[in-house]
This record gives structure tokens, C-alpha cells and sequence, in this order.
């Protein structure tokens, strides 16, 4: 590396996780510079982030690279959802044609040392075959046909080219589980931010959740240290979707799964809800990664369990549903607190025993 | 006997019952209380009917607050007229006699420590609707396990199928262990009755391993992964032995339930010992389990392979019963079931990639599988019958 401090480049800096990757990365002791590129400028305050307007679709990239003298590139351009980007069509090429520019500029870029992509779980796909834990190792089920998860699936398998051509590059690449924090819009917060919860009749998924504040720990982690290699980043713990509802206080409409399906479009067409397909189906199944080589290897621990995350998320939500609670803990008040009588024990396994045994 | 009472029938042409010279007994409750007493009239008032009023009378005035002394007068003047609509049936009982039976309600549901019963359970009851619980990496709701699925199964497993269990000392009561066992009766209940007969004996909860059609299907599905199930595939199996629990297979799969009532207790091919592997990877003990009763639940005496197809199942079963009495047709034989749990088979005394083995691997399921049928036709030479 340069005696002086790294030169980091990040990609998609316009939205606001990008842009507060690419100021945690700056503030990083080992971090000489940061330059952030996107086609349209920041919104927010971009600290001592410096911004080059430019499209990684297009080889310009390739000059910015080469004039700054970066030895790190940050990829965080990964789009998700067809709203924001403006149509499908745009989200794939910004998703793949961009990827393939900027991997292409980097295979070009001699100085170039350390590649960090930010990926996601959604590679994993989720369906009724899929074991209860992925590791690093595992394929998909069912290889993803359409949407972000085939976007996903591809720019890994670029990234994966690129990393055989250049065996000197350290290539990380971060699977992410479904970022979730207070001010992050995603397919996953749009849909646990409607007032009322659609879920699949008959069907529990279990979730995991990283907290914002996560992601960008993880990404500085990965910048400043030496490992590479590809790791599921998730916070601890599962939740189940039931669950997770029951937390928030939102009432769940069960119904069938391609009713939820239609609904979702409706509501993505409709745009209260950036539902995309893929989703119904994680929302049937679920998934879990399994964190043991992030802790082992990457040496990264996340602040936030997946159930401190998501309460931190749905801390600033308002409540829809509730009512049942409410009223079991009117009736709660009544009575006698339980737990300090020092015989609770003993009475359990008297009348207790006899009645449930 | 001389001159027979005449009791008339009906009201004689005039409005109203009675003779119309007085109000009916119905009226004369509502009316303010007179102090002339009505006059009994000989011809009518029939002794049940007076001893009835004679009983009233007392209680009138020691409702109301006046002093015994003068009962009537003023309660006449303070009372207002009654109407019907305050006759409601809730509002004439007060809030201290509902209260008293609550509480005595309560008494009769939770016991004497009524109180602090009903205060835990309404906890219970928060944290479920609160979400304050954990499950774990597969799923598994314990609590909701323990508190209403074993309570649930366990009157069927003791009063329906009167479970007798032997060889229970040869489940490990810590870390990871497999119990293998052979698998019958059309739907597979016996994995339920395993499951609820393991946690009975040794406190443990069995975690099963089940076909991807088990989480295809809803309600099966949620209800399979809060009960501890996981997918019946060698990356889970040996995670959660390594995790140290005791998991449970059926490696007969779909062959072992959904065979024809002729072929009972014959075990089908072991699957391609995929669980030997996995407790060969993880060095736990293989326990052989051996369950007779299970076959005789639904007898299965036909399918319907073109309807299964269409549905996407397996099989669709005919049993004596099933589409012929409808839902009553589900309702399982009551046999006799016998459990045995055998000597634990160990793995960890073989080298290192001995799951690579195809031909140890084979070995070992033969041997377990032997062990299962010689088992099975030992219990069976000593069982009575098929109910008792």
C-alpha cells in the first residue's frame, strides 16, 4: 500500500447509504482520500468526500481510477429496486453493464490493490429446499431467473472473473443481509412500514437483519484490513416474520401467496411500496446465512443482533395494531406481580404440574 | 271432593288473562308494593302458587334499606316504576357478584394460587403477542412447543395409542446424537409421537428432519419449523448435530409411510444413507428406534397415483375409512404402540473420511436397518394384538 494513506473509490454515493459508506470510510485513521463517483450528485453532505460526476457505465471510470492513483475501489452501485432506478431496463444496465465497466477499469488499473463489492444474501434465493443456515459455500437452490437476484448472481460472477485475472488483487466480497435501519428505504422497510402486514397464508419466514451502522463498520473494516475472500454479513439471531410483526405492532392480513404477489405488484405500481417479486418468495421461506466465517476470518462482530436492529427500525415507526396487547396488560395490572413470591416454584408444580401435565 | 274446582280455560272472551277484576301475577310484581295484600282468591290461587308468593314476600324488604319495622311505605314512595328494559339480564346481577365469579372461576381453573397463575399466564400471553420470544436458527419456538404442541399430542400418545417405551436409557440425554427410525402409517404421525415421547422421558426436544414437501405445504410448514423440524438435507443434519442436538430421521421418507397395509413392517431402502454420513462427518451415535403400532393407524389399502400427481403429493391414500366416512375417516385406529430404542451405534471410532467411504457407509445403514427389522419383528412376536 502507499506509505501515505489509501486512496479509496465509491461508487453509488448518490443514495444515502453510499454517500454515509463513503464518509465512514474517510474518517478511517489508514484512509488518505476518498473520492466518490455517481452519475447524479449527493444529496447530503458528503464531509472531506471528494465527488467526480461520472457513470461507471462508460469508460471514463477507467481514467478516474488511473488519475487518482486508487488503490481501493468500494463497489456500493448495486441497485435493488426498479422504483428508484427508473424501470427495470435501467436497473439492470446501471446493475450489470455498470459492474462489468467498472471491473473492466479495474482490471486495466495497475495500482489498483484491494476490491470491496457489497453484495447481498438475495444470491441465496429462498425456497423450500434451501438448508435452514447458508454458508459462503453454498449455490442457490434455484438459480435466480429474473430481477435483483440475478443481477446479484452476475455481478458476483464477474467479480469472481476478475479475481482469477488478477490473482495480485484482494477481491472481499460482502453479502449483506437485508440492511434495515431508520432511515433506509429498501424493498424490505417499504413493506414492514405499511400499515398493514400482507403475509403468505400458512407460511413463517424467518428473517435476519444488519443494521446500517453495520454495514458501513463492515465496509471500513474491509477496506483497512488484509483479508479477502467472500462472507455473509448478518446480525445475530433470527426472527421470524410473525414475529417481527408482533414487534412492530402491526396487524398481518394472511392470505394466499399469489394473492400477496398481486398485491405487491399492485402497491409497486401504485408506488406505496416498493415490493419486488423476488421478495414474495423470502417472504414464504425466508433465509438464514450462517456468520461464522465473518467472525473467524474478516474478524468483524456487528454491533447490532438482528432483533436490536430491526427495534431500532421500528423504534421510530408509528403503531398500527397493538390493541390485544393493550388489553392483556390492563388485565395484567390487576393482579399481583408474579415472579417475586421466593414460592414460585413450589405453586407452579402443584396446581400448575397437575394441569398441564 | 264434593264440589270440584273450576279452573277456567282461557280468558273467557274478555281482554287479557284473568278475570280482569285484578292484575295478573306478572303485573303485580312490577307495581309498586300496596300494603293491602291481594286477597287469595279461593276459586283460583292454587297452593304452589301462594307458597311461591310466601316466599317472595321476606325477601322484598330486606332488599331495600328500610328498617324492618315499617317494610313497605316507603319503599312505595321512593321507588320509581320498573320498566322492562331495566329487567336486562346484566343489569340485575352487581359487579360484586360477577366478580365473586371470576374469582371463583379462576379458583376452579388455576387452584388455590389463582393469582399469581393467571398474572404468569397473562405474561405468557404478552410476550406471544409482543414478540418477546427467541426461536432459534431453524425456527424452534420452545415455548410454544412445550406449551401447546406436546400438550396437545400428549393425551393422543398416552390415552389414544398408550405408548410403552423401552430402551430409553439408550438416548443420550446430552449433545448430539441421531436416532434413526423406520417410519409407517400414512401420515406421519409417528414422528409426532417420538417427538412427544422423547421430550416425556428424557426432557429433550427431538429435532426431525423432514422432505421438502413438508415445508411446501402451508400450515405444515410454519407448524413444522416451530416444532424444531429442519430440512431433511446433509448441510442441516450435520449442523445441528454438531450443534449438539438430537436430531431424528426417517430415512425411508415417503417409501416407509405411503406403502400398502400388505407390506406392514417390512422397512423399504434406507435412502442413500445420507444420515450415516452426516453422523459419520460429526462422530455422534447412531440410535436405532423401532416403533410398532404406527402401520395399523389408517391401513393403507389404495392410492390414487393420477389425482396425487395432479396435487403434487406423493400418494394419495384409501384406507377403510378415509374418503368413505369423510373427516371422519382421519380419525386414527387406536393400536397399541410399542417404542424401542436400541443400542447406540458408534461412529466416532472410525478415521477420518470414513464418510467418503461409499462401502462404510452402506455398511453402517445395513446395519441399521438390520437392527431396526430384527428389532420390529421381536416386538411384534411379543405384542398381543393390534389394540391392547
Amino acid at each position: 500500500m502507499a506509505g501515505d494513506g489509501r486512496v479509496v473509490l465509491v461508487t453509488g454515493v448518490s443514495r444515502d447509504l453510499g454517500r454515509k459508506a463513503a464518509r465512514a470510510i474517510a474518517s478511517e485513521p489508514g484512509v488518505a482520500r476518498v473520492i466518490g463517483v455517481d452519475v447524479v450528485p449527493p444529496r447530503g453532505d458528503m464531509g472531506d468526500v471528494s465527488f467526480v460526476r461520472a457513470d461507471i457505465r462508460n469508460p471514463v471510470i477507467a481514467k478516474v481510477i488511473a488519475k487518482e492513483d486508487v488503490d481501493t475501489v468500494v463497489h456500493m452501485s448495486v441497485i435493488s429496486t426498479p422504483g428508484s432506478a427508473g424501470g427495470r431496463n435501467t436497473m439492470k444496465e446501471l446493475n450489470v453493464i455498470g459492474t462489468m465497466q467498472l471491473l473492466a477499469a479495474c482490471q486495466k488499473a495497475p495500482g489498483l490493490r484491494h476490491l470491496v463489492v457489497k453484495s447481498t444474501t438475495t444470491v441465496y434465493g429462498a425456497s423450500n429446499r434451501d438448508p435452514a443456515m447458508f454458508t459462503e459455500d453454498m449455490e442457490p437452490r434455484r438459480a435466480p431467473r429474473a430481477g435483483y437476484a440475478k443481477d446479484v448472481a452476475e455481478i458476483e460472477g464477474y467479480v469472481r472473473g476478475l479475481g482469477r485475472r488478477r490473482p495480485d488483487l484482494r477481491v472481499t466480497l460482502l453479502r449483506a443481509a437485508n440492511v434495515i435501519g431508520p432511515h433506509v428505504s429498501s424493498p424490505i422497510t417499504s413493506y414492514f412500514r405499511l400499515p398493514v402486514l400482507p403475509t403468505v397464508l400458512g407460511f413463517d419466514a424467518r428473517l435476519q437483519f444488519l443494521h446500517q451502522d453495520d454495514l458501513l463498520a463492515v465496509l471500513r473494516h474491509s477496506v483497512v484490513t488484509d483479508v479477502h475472500g467472500t462472507f455473509n454479513v448478518a446480525g445475530d439471531g433470527i426472527l421470524m416474520l410473525s414475529q417481527a410483526a408482533r414487534r412492530l405492532q402491526r396487524p398481518t392480513v394472511p392470505m394466499p401467496g399469489f394473492a400477496v404477489g398481486g398485491l405487491g405488484s399492485f402497491l409497486r405500481s401504485a408506488r406505496v411500496a416498493d415490493f419486488s417479486p423476488e421478495q414474495l418468495s423470502f417472504l414464504t421461506y425466508g433465509r438464514g446465512v450462517d456468520t461464522t466465517r465473518m467472525r473467524e476470518v474478516l474478524g468483524f462482530e456487528p454491533r447490532y443482533t438482528t432483533a436490536a436492529a430491526f427495534a431500532d427500525f421500528g423504534s421510530r415507526l408509528p403503531v398500527t395494531g397493538g390493541r390485544s396487547e393493550k388489553v392483556i396488560s390492563a388485565l395484567a395490572r390487576q393482579l399481583p406481580d408474579p415472579d417475586p413470591t421466593p414460592t414460585a416454584p413450589t405453586s407452579v408444580a402443584a396446581p400448575g404440574g397437575a394441569r398441564r401435565g | 271432593m264434593g264440589d270440584a274446582e273450576i279452573i277456567p280455560i282461557g280468558t273467557r272472551g274478555r281482554p287479557g288473562r284473568g278475570t280482569g277484576t285484578q292484575p295478573s301475577s306478572a303485573a303485580r310484581g312490577l307495581a309498586p308494593k300496596s300494603p293491602a295484600k291481594p286477597k287469595a282468591a279461593a276459586t283460583k290461587a292454587s297452593p304452589p302458587r301462594s307458597a311461591a308468593r310466601g316466599e317472595a314476600e321476606p325477601t322484598e324488604p330486606a332488599a331495600s334499606t328500610t328498617p324492618p319495622a315499617e317494610p313497605v311505605a316507603p319503599a312505595a314512595a321512593t321507588r320509581p316504576s320498573v320498566r322492562t328494559e331495566e329487567r336486562h339480564p346484566l343489569a340485575g346481577v352487581p359487579g360484586s357478584d360477577w366478580l365473586a365469579a371470576f374469582q371463583a372461576a379462576a379458583l376452579e381453573v388455576f387452584g388455590e394460587q389463582w393469582e399469581p397463575q393467571l398474572a404468569r399466564f397473562l405474561a405468557f400471553l404478552r410476550r406471544r403477542v409482543t414478540g418477546d420470544y427467541t426461536v432459534d436458527e431453524y425456527g424452534f419456538d420452545q415455548e410454544v412447543t412445550q406449551r401447546f404442541f406436546m400438550a396437545a399430542l400428549r393425551p393422543i400418545a398416552e390415552k389414544w395409542f398408550r405408548i410403552e417405551v423401552r430402551g430409553i436409557d439408550n438416548v443420550p440425554t446430552e449433545g448430539g446424537a441421531l436416532v434413526v427410525s423406520n417410519h409407517s402409517g400414512t401420515i406421519p404421525v409417528d414422528g409426532l409421537m417420538t417427538m412427544v415421547t422423547i421430550h416425556d422421558h428424557i426432557g429433550r426436544f427431538l429435532r426431525p428432519l423432514g422432505a421438502d414437501l413438508v415445508f411446501q405445504l402451508p400450515i405444515v410448514s410454519s407448524l413444522a419449523r416451530k416444532s424444531g423440524a429442519t430440512l431433511a438435507c446433509s448441510e442441516d443434519a450435520e449442523r445441528m448435530l454438531r450443534g449438539g442436538e438430537l436430531v431424528g430421521v426417517w430415512p425411508e421418507g415417503f417409501k416407509g409411510i405411503g406403502k400398502p397395509y400388505a407390506e406392514r413392517y417390512k422397512l423399504q431402502r434406507f435412502g442413500r444413507g445420507g444420515f450415516v454420513s452426516a453422523a459419520l462427518r460429526t462422530g455422534v451415535p447412531i440410535v436405532p428406534l423401532a416403533v410398532v403400532g404406527a402401520e395399523e393407524i389408517y391401513p393403507l389399502v389404495g392410492n390414487i397415483p393420477g389425482l396425487a400427481r395432479v396435487l403434487g403429493v406423493p400418494y394419495l391414500p384409501i384406507t377403510p375409512f378415509f374418503p368413505l366416512l369423510g373427516p371422519l375417516g382421519l380419525v386414527p385406529l387406536p393400536s397399541k404402540w410399542l417404542l424401542e430404542f436400541g443400542e447406540p451405534i458408534r461412529t466416532d471410532d472410525y478415521e477420518g473420511g470414513a464418510s467418503d467411504d461409499p462401502m462404510l457407509v452402506f455398511n453402517v445403514t445395513d446395519q441399521v436397518r438390520e437392527t431396526i427389522q430384527q428389532t420390529l419383528y421381536s416386538l411384534l412376536m411379543q405384542r398381543e394384538s393390534v389394540f391392547r
